[in-house]
């Protein structure tokens, strides 16, 4: 027998069921509790950058929109710099700008929203230029362990085209699921995505 | 007793406290998914439609993964962590009194500090607060299921709360969930973000839960099952449970100017 190498296992995930909104978002559950709350809204009248409202769905096997999903983001501000320790590349940092949110889908529709700013191309440690991305878990009644894909921008289409995540995506058809789609309506950016759950369509999910 | 006063800090009963936490900023360690449940497993019928079929693309890890939301105590209230007193409008809730206490930690077993730990639950009769929860057992008016608190710097969390009761649930026409608490951990970096549930010893519907039992691996199963500790009781008050959170450990990169340590 070698020695051991003892390591701790991580603790098994379990899913977050149909009341997950309790915890993470008590307003939605149908009760006040907390003085402070987390949401769906990243900025601040302060923060920098072009604001833009994310606005999608997540789809089942049939198509249907989950309406008990929540999702979370986490991102860079608009000079591609996260608010966190480990991020150690030049672009100012905004201690106000935290670069994450949570939301939950409209019991009804299954419509999914954030308020937040585009972020900036980030630089990998390689020193890669990477795309402007968002990060996005998203957990479930029937999602085991929480799903992590990102979304892209589809005015980005000379840096998506560089990007060294969405480069790993094979077949090359399959890039098209992380990306969002940029309109304007009553005169807010607005980017639409849909999460397939499974399909032909299915989005990608990373293993991070 | 000033009835918005938190109630009494606990002591890091452990002998042998975790490491102290220095940060690291390489990739974290492939994730076992051999412990976790898989996305599809027929047993809970939700998971059917609701799981991916193509593989996960492997990621290795950038800033993207390695970073993630930082929170502090502006963000808690005073009350949060206490759930006997953070709902209670004209008295405790109904139920046994418990602490729920331990660490987060990650792989290498180094306390996780400073990290948001989030929970809810049904009520001691097995009720949500929730809207959507239509189970006869009674709304408890003083009880309303939810709290958080920030592990310390050796990643050390405990909260207040009554045990919650089991409940039944539309899978098969006769499944009962375990006595549970849900958990939400954060970590360092993104990639470790966790839910998961916490169940209690000796309780006889564990074996037989369709959610329970998604989990492939028999040691991961009983990792979620919070012991009885009397130690940290408190007598002729509550008792205690002792729940340990493992996340991901993370490799240590050099920089050109921190070749030093980890």
């Amino acid at each position: 027998m070698p020695q051991p190498l003892n390591y701790l296992k991580e603790t098994a995930s379990q899913t977050a069921g149909p009341y997950v909104h309790i915890g993470l978002i008590p307003a939605m559950a149908g009760f006040d509790i907390f003085e402070k709350n987390f949401s769906n809204v990243l900025v601040t009248p302060n923060t920098k950058g072009e604001r833009i409202t994310l606005e999608g769905r997540v789809l089942d096997g049939t198509g249907t929109p989950l309406r008990d999903v929540l999702l979370e983001i986490w991102q860079a501000n608009a000079a591609g710099r996260y608010n966190h320790a480990a991020d150690r590349s030049a672009g100012a940092l905004e201690q106000e700008f935290r670069g994450w949110g949570r939301a939950g889908s409209d019991f009804d529709s299954g419509l999914v929203t954030f308020e937040t700013i585009k972020p900036g191309a980030i630089i990998d440690k390689a020193g890669r230029k990477c795309a402007p991305h968002v990060n996005v878990w998203i957990v479930a009644r029937g999602i085991n362990i929480g799903l992590n894909t990102r979304l892209y921008f589809s005015d980005e289409e000379a840096a998506n085209a560089a990007d060294p995540v969405l480069n790993l995506v094979e077949p090359p058809v399959r890039r098209k699921t992380l990306v969002a789609t940029r309109s304007e309506r009553a005169g807010k950016v607005v980017y639409a995505f849909t999460i397939n759950l499974q399909g032909p369509e299915e989005t990608v999910f990373f293993d991070v | 007793m000033n009835a918005k006063a938190p109630f009494a800090a606990l002591q890091d009963p452990r002998l042998n406290r975790p490491e102290p936490f220095t940060p690291r900023d390489g990739g974290f360690f492939q994730r076992d998914r051999s412990i976790h449940p898989p996305a599809h497993a027929p047993g809970y019928k939700s998971s059917v439609l609701r799981s991916p079929r193509q593989a996960l693309l492997s990621l290795e890890n950038s800033v993207s993964e390695i970073t993630g939301p930082v929170f502090g105590h502006n963000d808690l209230g005073p009350l949060d962590n206490d759930l006997i007193r953070n709902y209670a409008k004209d008295g405790d809730p109904v139920g046994e009194r418990i602490i729920v206490h331990g660490h987060v930690l990650d792989e290498t077993g180094r306390g996780v500090p400073n990290t948001l730990v989030e929970f809810w639950q049904a009520n001691a009769g097995g009720r949500y607060r929730h809207k959507k929860d239509t189970y006869l057992a009674p709304i408890d008016p003083n009880f309303g299921g939810c709290g958080r608190a920030l592990t310390d710097d050796t990643g050390y969390y405990y909260f207040r709360t009554v045990k919650p009761g089991p409940y039944p649930w539309r899978n098969y026409v006769n499944s009962w969930r375990p006595a549970h608490i849900h958990f939400s951990v954060f970590g360092s970096g993104f990639a470790q973000r966790l839910i998961t549930q916490m169940y209690f010893e000796g309780d006889p519907l564990i074996p037989v839960c369709p959610i329970l039992t998604t989990i492939p691996d028999k040691d991961a199963l009983d990792r979620l099952v919070a012991p009885l500790d009397l130690n940290a009781s408190t007598p002729f008050d509550s008792l205690a449970y002792r729940f340990d959170i493992v996340l991901r450990g993370q490799r240590s990169t050099y920089f050109e100017n921190r070749s030093e340590g980890n």
